[in-house]
């Protein structure tokens, strides 16, 4: 912006020149704050990563595959079942959250009326600021009974079904992906608790962004589908949906970046353990890396300290490249309309 | 002032400290040895001031906060000036920073290994660093089952238990212990602690001890067995047993609440958890060996037969400088360890923590080692 408007001024500014050097002065102050503000995110990022990689490096140096020996730990071993664990649990959340959002969004910006869609839209805000501890202990204390008889019911019912067939032979997972196979057994502090949890806590960042970009559609485009016959229904389906398509797979991004981070609900719901296995009801399969850290830093120290900065790491650069998997995305359906 | 390890060590200390340390010794330990008499009425704080600053096990986090902030009210009542802090660090990198010098005192869930008392000197002014005992915590058997109240347990069977090879209520090693009981046809649900702990570390301790066949696993601070119900902390641990039927687990006794405590068996009778039985597990066992005589260590004894002692507790040592260069620093430290082995000092960390107070022979013990500590 300062650009744009320093141009104009220099071209006539060299005229009148007492002005234009008050200007001058104002727009230097302006322009060093705003571009030393603009280096400071580079240069947190990059103290950032020069941290995690330096204090993960003992780890590095002393793991089976560095050192070549059968004994001591392994990075690989330690760090895939939480990665697993992680990207399971957000995956699963944006599968419960993206519909439900989308149709939240939709509701707001073409369904309901105006002064319902304004409160609505205030208390999805709302349900963003609330903390994620808060969002732990709900569910911890008051879900996680509750959701009991659903997950009994699934296991009894689907349990047996290949929700997937699948087989992951590098992760050793079942020739048979049963999401809702396995004995569940209470309390159900199990991932399909968590997600559901981090479904609730991406909802709103999820809502709130499609609710905007919806709500941006060309009006002279929708009035020409109801125009040429098209029911409310199809004019969503033809005009509204295709034209927020990058933005709602932008704000899932966003959502999935929380999710993926998300560290308090997880540690207060999840018995954790570090497995490969994708069904989601039984408890103690499953961790992510950030409620990993959170559970664990208490009381480590040197190497073990050193592996969990490592798991750190590996957390930074998977959100890293989800979000650059993200713009890509967005920039390439943006192209196309 | 024993001569240690190293004389030529504790000579260049001695010449370092001069004459100022005897002066210092002996005018503190008077101000000690009054507070050791559980007396708020010493005159030895007044002349306290600066930042005490400690670090380490998160197991006695409730108990530093209540000794810190009633150590610093005494303080203040007699007009001396100290900030007293306490960073619950975890055991590991507390015995970290204070052998690194970053803290005047640790607290440790494990006493001081050989190498950490030998490379103490560096920063304890030519002297090797002490172990103290100053909590001690009774670790309860938890258990929620509708309809059974009382529950008796042998090592073997809570063993059994929580290694995964009885799995169900009416099992008749169970029953056998417990024949007024009517046991459930219900899955033995056991939960561990999902973060590093001393809990654990203490409770498995005890199980490789007692039953070496039905927990092979050892003692170890992280859960070694895959899978299963875990909660994160203690009050993970309690809400998780909490919210199931049938759940079974180990916790600080003090945070039980309302479920059911096992008694445990300890030779041929079964030993209901209580804070003197639990004190009595300490005096019991053997001062650990190859130690000095200031350095409170105890090896304790989980195989014990004696009757009325409740062998499933945690020791939390505090872990001191032998001696301080800093003489306000030194003054304060022992002034605060005196304070905290005190009876009084036990009792303010048995109601905010629940812990189980040292006996009288054992707090005496701990106050000497802690006179024998040298300033200046």
């Amino acid at each position: 912006m300062s650009t744009t408007e320093v141009t104009p001024d220099t071209h006539e500014g060299s005229s009148v020149s007492l002005q234009s050097s008050r200007r001058r002065l104002g727009d230097s102050v302006f322009s060093a704050l705003s571009v030393g503000s603009g280096l400071l995110i580079f240069v947190t990022l990059a103290l950032v990563a020069i941290f995690l990689t330096t204090e993960s490096m003992p780890a590095v140096m002393e793991s089976r595959e560095a050192t070549g020996s059968a004994s001591g730990f392994s990075l690989l071993e330690t760090t895939l079942p939480l990665v697993f664990g992680t990207v399971l649990a957000a995956a699963i959340a944006l599968a419960i959250a993206i519909p439900v959002s989308i149709g939240i969004a939709l509701f707001i910006s073409h369904y309901a009326p105006r002064r319902l869609a304004s409160t609505l839209g205030y208390l999805i805000d709302l349900l963003a600021a609330v903390p994620s501890v808060v969002y732990g202990l709900w569910g911890g204390l008051w879900l996680v009974p509750r959701l009991e008889p659903l997950y009994l019911f699934l296991n009894q019912t689907l349990g047996a079904w290949p929700t997937w067939p699948g087989f992951v032979p590098w992760v050793g997972g079942d020739p048979v992906i049963a999401l809702f196979a396995g004995e569940p057994h209470a309390p159900m502090r199990n991932l399909a608790s968590a997600a559901i949890v981090l479904a609730v806590m991406v909802l709103p960042i999820i809502t709130a962004v499609a609710r905007e970009v919806f709500l941006q559609t060309p009006r002279l485009q929708e009035e020409a589908a109801l125009a040429l016959g098209a029911t409310r229904w199809e004019t969503i389906r033809t005009v509204v949906l295709p034209f927020g398509r990058s933005g709602v797979v932008a704000a899932s991004m966003l959502g999935l970046g929380r999710a993926l981070g998300e560290t308090m609900a997880v540690l207060m719901i999840l018995a954790p353990g570090a497995t490969f296995s994708f069904r989601i009801l039984e408890v103690g399969m499953h961790q992510s890396i950030a409620a990993n850290i959170a559970s664990k830093q208490a009381e480590a120290s040197g190497t073990e300290m050193s592996l969990l900065i490592f798991t750190g790491l590996v957390l930074f650069v998977l959100t890293f490249l989800i979000n650059a998997v993200a713009r890509w995305i967005v920039a390439r359906s943006g192209v196309k309309s | 002032m024993n001569v240690r390890k190293n004389p030529l060590v504790s000579l260049a200390a001695l010449g370092l400290v001069g004459g100022l340390a005897l002066t210092a010794c002996s005018g503190s330990s008077d101000a000690s040895g009054e507070t050791s008499d559980g007396g708020a009425s010493s005159g030895g704080y007044a002349e306290l001031s600066g930042n005490l600053a400690g670090s380490g096990a998160s197991s006695t986090q409730n108990a530093q906060t209540a000794w810190t902030e009633s150590f610093m009210g005494l303080v203040q009542s007699e007009g001396g000036d100290l900030q007293a802090t306490y960073d619950p660090t975890g055991s590991g990198t507390g015995r970290e920073q204070f052998l690194s010098g970053q803290v005047q005192f640790a607290g440790s869930d494990a006493a001081l290994t050989e190498e950490g008392l030998a490379s103490s000197t560096e920063q304890c002014n030519g002297e090797q660093a002490i172990d103290v005992p100053v909590y001690v915590s009774p670790i309860a058997v938890v258990f929620n089952l509708e309809g059974v109240d009382d529950l008796n347990l042998s090592p073997e069977v809570i063993g059994g238990i929580f290694a995964g090879d009885i799995t169900n209520w009416n099992d008749p090693k169970i029953a056998a212990d417990n024949p007024d009981a009517d046991l459930p046809d219900l899955a033995i649900v056991p939960v561990h602690r999902s973060d590093d702990s001393g809990t654990t570390e203490n409770f498995t301790e005890y199980l490789s001890e007692t039953a070496p066949d039905a927990w092979t696993e050892g003692p170890v601070e992280t859960w070694p067995i895959e899978g299963g119900q875990s909660g994160d902390g203690t009050s993970g641990m309690i809400s998780t047993v909490e919210g199931g039927n049938g759940t079974i687990g180990y916790a600080d006794a003090s945070q039980a609440g309302n479920l059911g405590i096992a008694a445990v068996k300890v030779g041929d009778s079964f030993v209901e958890y209580s804070a003197d039985a639990a004190a009595k597990a300490v005096d019991v066992s053997p001062r650990a060996e190859g130690r000095e005589d200031d350095d409170i260590v105890f090896d304790l004894d989980r195989t014990t037969t004696e009757e009325g002692v409740y062998p499933i507790v945690l020791v939390s040592y505090l872990v001191l400088c032998g001696s301080y260069a800093d003489a306000a620093q030194g003054d304060a430290v022992k002034a605060y360890a005196s304070y905290i082995t005190s009876q009084e000092g036990q009792q303010v960390a048995a109601d905010n923590a629940g812990s189980a107070p040292l006996t009288e022979e054992l707090s005496d013990e701990a106050q000497k080692a802690i006179d024998g500590i040298t300033v200046g």
